[in-house]
C-alpha cells in the first residue's frame, strides 16, 4: 500500500464486562486506506456494530490496538477522537428538537466553528446530499425516511472527517429508496475518497458499496478480500450468505 | 355575611395573606427545583441510587401533610413556628415528583439519539444540555406543574405553624365555625391552584419540542 491507513484495526478483542464473559470480537484485524470501504457483513449478533463501537470508543477494547490516522485511539480523548471520525446510524439517531441546518451543523458547532462558517457548509453538505436546501429549516420528523438518512449522512460528513463508520444506514429504508439511496451513496463514496467502514447484514448492499468486504461470524472476521474473492470464496459462511441473496 | 362584603372591608389583610401563600408557594418550589432537577439528573448517572432516593421521597411524600408540620416544630433550625418551618415542608412535598419527573423524562430519551450524541462527540455536559434536557424539558416541567398545585393546598395548612398564607381565614373559619371566612381563604387557595395549574400547563407546550 502506498498511503498510510487511515484506520488500522490490529487484534481487536471485546469482552462483555460481566460473569459470563462473552467474547463479542475475537481477534479482529484490518485496515482501510483513504477512498476505501470496508464493509463488515455478518448475521445480527456477529459482531459488526460492536466493532464499529471498539473504533470510536464508544465502547473499550478488551485487548488490541485501533490507530486512526497512525494515532492510537487509546490515546486520545474520546470526545475530540468521536469528533473526528463521521458516525451514521439508522434514522433514529437524529436529534428530533433539532431542525436539519442544526442536526447537521452539530460536530462544527462541537468544534467552535463561527456560526458564518456553519451555515454555508450546512447548505454545501444538503446539496452534497442531493437534499434541497428548503428542508433545512424542518424537524427530523417532517421528513420522510429516506431524506431523514441522507440527513444523517450529511450530518457525519460535516467536519469533514477523513474516517466514516455506518452502521446500516440504510436498514430502516424501504427497498427503492435504500436501492436509490445506495446508488447515490456509491457515487459519493468515488468523489470523497474517504475511509469508510460500513456495517450491513445486507449481502447485496455488501456487493454493491464494499472495495473489500470483512465478513463476520461469532466475532471473528472469517473472510476478507474484494467482492469478488467474495464471490468466488469456498468458506461455508460466504458461500450461506450468498445463497441467501440468490 | 357575603364574601365579597368581607372583601371590601379585609382588602389589604386578604391581599397580604394572598401574598404571603404565593410566597411561600414559589419559594419552596425554586428551592425544591433547584434540589430535585440535580437530584433527578444525577439518579439518570448512578442508577444504583434510583431506588433508594425515590424509596425516600415517596415516604415524605405519604406523610399527612398536618403531621410533617407537627413534626417539623421541635426540630433545630429548620423546624419552629413560622415561615422557615413550612416552607421545608412544602419543599419536601416538591421534592418528588420534580426529582421522579426529572428521571422518567431523561431515561425516557431514546437511547439511539443519546448513542448518537455520543458518536459525534457530545461530552456528557454537552449531551445533557442540548439533548437529553431540553427533549425532558416537558416532562420536568409536568413534575414542577404537579409539585406548584400540591403545593397551593399543602400551603394553606402553613397557617397552623404561624406561616400565614390563606389558610390563616381557613383555621380562624373552622374555629369560628364561619363558612364565610373558610370560602374567603378555600376560594382563592382553590383559583391560585388552577392559575398555576394552567400557567405551567402553557410552558409545557411552549417547551415541548414538537
Amino acid at each position: 500500500m502506498t498511503t498510510r491507513p487511515v484506520l488500522e484495526v490490529q487484534g481487536l478483542n471485546y469482552v462483555l464486562p460481566g460473569p459470563e464473559n462473552r467474547v463479542l470480537v475475537r481477534d479482529v484485524s484490518f485496515t482501510v486506506g483513504p477512498g476505501e470501504t470496508v464493509v463488515l457483513l455478518g448475521r445480527s449478533g456477529s459482531g459488526k456494530t460492536t466493532t464499529l463501537k471498539l473504533i470510536n470508543r464508544l465502547l473499550e477494547p478488551t485487548a488490541g490496538t485501533v490507530l486512526v490516522a497512525g494515532r492510537p485511539a487509546r490515546d486520545m480523548d474520546p470526545t475530540i477522537l468521536r469528533r473526528g471520525i463521521g458516525y451514521v446510524i439508522q434514522e433514529v439517531g437524529l436529534f428530533p428538537h433539532y431542525t436539519v441546518a442544526r442536526n447537521v451543523g452539530l460536530v462544527p458547532d462541537l468544534l467552535g466553528w463561527p456560526a458564518e462558517r456553519i451555515g454555508p457548509r450546512v447548505e454545501e453538505l444538503l446539496r452534497l446530499v442531493s437534499l434541497d436546501p428548503v428542508h433545512a429549516d424542518r424537524r427530523p420528523h417532517e421528513l420522510s425516511g429516506g431524506q431523514r438518512q441522507r440527513v444523517g449522512v450529511a450530518r457525519a460528513l460535516a467536519a469533514d472527517p477523513p474516517l466514516l463508520l455506518l452502521d446500516e444506514p440504510f436498514g430502516a429504508l424501504d427497498p427503492i429508496t435504500r436501492s436509490e439511496l445506495q446508488r447515490e451513496f456509491g457515487a459519493l463514496q468515488r468523489r470523497l475518497g474517504k475511509a469508510m467502514v460500513f456495517v450491513t447484514h445486507d449481502v447485496r448492499e455488501a456487493l454493491r458499496l464494499g472495495t473489500r468486504i470483512g465478513l463476520m461470524r461469532e466475532g471473528r472476521l472469517v473472510f476478507l478480500g474484494t467482492p469478488e474473492e467474495f464471490q468466488r470464496s469456498e468458506d461455508p459462511e460466504c458461500r450461506a450468505f450468498q445463497e441467501a441473496a440468490a | 355575611m357575603s364574601l365579597l362584603s368581607f372583601y371590601a372591608r379585609h382588602t389589604g389583610e386578604a391581599l397580604g395573606l394572598l401574598g404571603q401563600h404565593l410566597l411561600l408557594v414559589s419559594i419552596s418550589t425554586a428551592v425544591a427545583v433547584a434540589i430535585g432537577v440535580p437530584v433527578g439528573i444525577l439518579l439518570t448517572r448512578r442508577p444504583a441510587w434510583r431506588g433508594p432516593v425515590l424509596g425516600i421521597a415517596n415516604v415524605f411524600q405519604t406523610i399527612p401533610s398536618l403531621a410533617l408540620f407537627g413534626i417539623l416544630i421541635p426540630l433545630p433550625f429548620i423546624g419552629g413556628i413560622g415561615a422557615r418551618t413550612a416552607i421545608v415542608a412544602l419543599i419536601v412535598y416538591a421534592l418528588l415528583p420534580i426529582i421522579r419527573n426529572t428521571y422518567t423524562g431523561i431515561a425516557g430519551v431514546d437511547p439511539a439519539v443519546r448513542e448518537a450524541g455520543r458518536g459525534m462527540g457530545m461530552t456528557d455536559g454537552e449531551l445533557l444540555r442540548r439533548v437529553e434536557v431540553p427533549l425532558a424539558a416537558s416532562v420536568i416541567l409536568a413534575g414542577i406543574r404537579v409539585a406548584t398545585v400540591i403545593g397551593v393546598g399543602v400551603a394553606t395548612i402553613a397557617a397552623a405553624v404561624g406561616a400565614g398564607g390563606l389558610g390563616v381565614y381557613i383555621f380562624r373559619g373552622v374555629a369560628t365555625v364561619d363558612d364565610t371566612l373558610i370560602l374567603a381563604g378555600a376560594l382563592p387557595a382553590a383559583l391560585l391552584a388552577l392559575a398555576a395549574d394552567m400557567l405551567f400547563g402553557v410552558l409545557e407546550r411552549r417547551v415541548a419540542w414538537r
